[in-house]
């Protein structure tokens, strides 16, 4: 546990700044409190969608990526992310370009045209792994002051913060542990329920590919964490978030049914937890409304 | 234009590697994948079939399925599969081939489309500046979008691989060629 200040590269994404901000402005809180400062990366671009632009061509993939790489490698810094597309996107592009000289050389020859180079110095973080393992569960208590001992919270993980489990190195993606882990700091409890593992349904392209169908997913995903007796979901992804949150104002549309089960990104659930308001933390722009047990 | 096997293995070779793809060859169709995919249970993909109609060659047949854009990519198949068959980047590096074909539907293009016009497939507007505002944050992030110089490098890139051919992009609109027709191609 280090109590030397440190300093990230923040890597914003899409979903995060251009729809809830409220994330970005937790993390970045929640962050600060403990010493640890985000920087802006200037022109950085989508990240971009691993699952979406990765399926389309995995040669526009590479350099867009390599190039948001650059712009961390350029202000010497690693990477922090609030969205799994981004954290899969980012460190599967760095993973892929360190192992593959042919590769680097391919990209770079693109990335030269206008000045930049892939070189290989950042590593790219994600926020709740920072959280986790950079400034500890221990310090995290210490300023737990609204806590959360009645809640019980569906931890939903998304696909890309753990697969693939060979890079992602947060250990076997059928027993994860880090959001369980961070959200019983807080005095929650985190039932098991039937769909845990389950994707949100958004990712790949299948959103855009037929919206009611992947809305479907989501829906059985959330009833199962209802049924067993959960308070609200709590995540480490923007595009999941989404899709759980406005997909259920999209659900309503389709089906005629409003859950309003409410979505929270972590740092959104632990802000509350360290006495943020609401407002702060953006909770009070979504589709799904928090309930009073969340906000006393 | 070889097999369809030799396509993939050409295709995602030169990003994976060659021995990453290859692993197709091992599947024994024992199903698993199809077992715990999120996708299965609610639509008609069937990722084992996909596999087997890949060594076997089924081009077309694959290129027109839409059940192959039904893949959220969660890597589930990827991480149980008993043969390890490196599934999810399999499925990837077809849904490649068929885009190169013009296999790709109007809504996938235009979030090239977005990207190309603002740096992010999601781009901000003016309700969303106040949202930012609302939180404390400036009303709009220091990204591609706000920076032209920096958009346009973003730009260069789609050039430089042809994605904009690939989608049918037209520089002077901003948007698909023939959108006025529907955005057929």
């Amino acid at each position: 546990m280090s109590e030397e200040s440190k300093t990230y590269a923040y890597f914003l994404g899409c979903i995060t700044p251009n729809r809830y901000p409220g994330i970005e402005s937790a993390t970045k809180k929640i962050l600060k409190e403990f010493g640890v400062e985000t920087e802006e990366m200037i022109g950085a671009s989508c990240c971009p969608a691993p699952g979406v632009f990765g399926s389309f061509d995995m040669h526009t993939w590479l350099p867009v990526a390599a190039r948001n790489l650059a712009i961390a490698e350029e202000m010497d810094l690693d990477i922090v992310v609030t969205c799994n597309g981004c954290y899969g996107s980012l460190q599967e592009a760095d993973h892929l370009l360190r192992g593959n000289p042919k590769l680097k050389e391919e990209t770079n020859k693109i990335l030269g045209e206008f000045g930049r180079e892939f070189k290989g110095t950042t590593k790219v973080n994600h926020s709740i792994v920072v959280l986790h393992d950079v400034i500890g569960l221990d310090r995290l208590k210490e300023k737990i002051t609204k806590p959360m001992n009645d809640v019980n919270v569906a931890v939903h993980y998304g696909c890309h913060f753990l697969k693939p489990s060979e890079v992602r190195g947060h250990g076997s993606s059928e027993t994860p542990y880090i959001l369980e882990d961070l959200m019983q700091v807080t005095g929650a409890k985190t039932p098991e329920y039937k769909d845990k593992l389950m994707c949100c349904g958004a990712g790949g392209g299948n959103r855009t590919a037929d919206a009611v169908q992947s809305l479907e997913w989501m829906r059985q995903k959330l009833v199962s964490a209802i049924e067993a007796g959960c308070d609200c979901m709590v995540h480490p992804c923007a595009f999941c978030h989404l899709q759980l949150d406005r997909g259920q104002e999209e659900m309503e549309k389709a089906y005629g049914i409003f859950l309003n089960f409410p979505i929270l990104f972590a740092t959104q659930f632990i802000g509350l937890a360290m006495g943020m308001s609401e407002k702060e933390v953006g909770l009070d722009q979504q589709v799904t409304k928090m309930p009073d047990k969340l906000l006393k | 234009m070889g097999t369809l096997y030799e396509d993939i293995i050409d295709c995602g070779g030169e990003i994976f590697g060659e021995e990453h793809l290859a692993t197709l060859r091992e599947c024994v169709q024992c199903g698993k994948c199809t077992g715990g995919c999120p996708s299965g249970r609610n639509t008609a993909l069937r990722t084992r079939k996909l596999m087997q109609m890949a060594l076997l060659d089924m081009r077309e047949e694959i290129f027109n399925s839409p059940e192959l854009w039904f893949c959220s990519t969660c890597y589930t198949c990827y991480e149980r599969c008993p043969k390890g068959v490196k599934v999810t980047d399999v499925i990837r590096t077809i849904r490649n081939l068929a885009a190169k074909e013009g296999h790709m539907s109007v809504p996938h293009r235009m979030i090239g489309v977005y990207v190309m016009k603002t740096g992010h497939a999601v781009p901000i507007g003016p309700d969303q500046m106040k949202l930012r505002e609302a939180v404390g944050l400036d009303s709009q992030p220091p990204t591609a979008q706000k920076h032209k110089d920096q958009l346009e490098q973003v730009q260069a890139i789609f050039k430089a691989t042809h994605y904009d051919a690939m989608i049918d992009f037209d520089w002077g609109t901003m948007t698909l060629k023939g959108m006025d027709k529907g955005g057929k191609k």
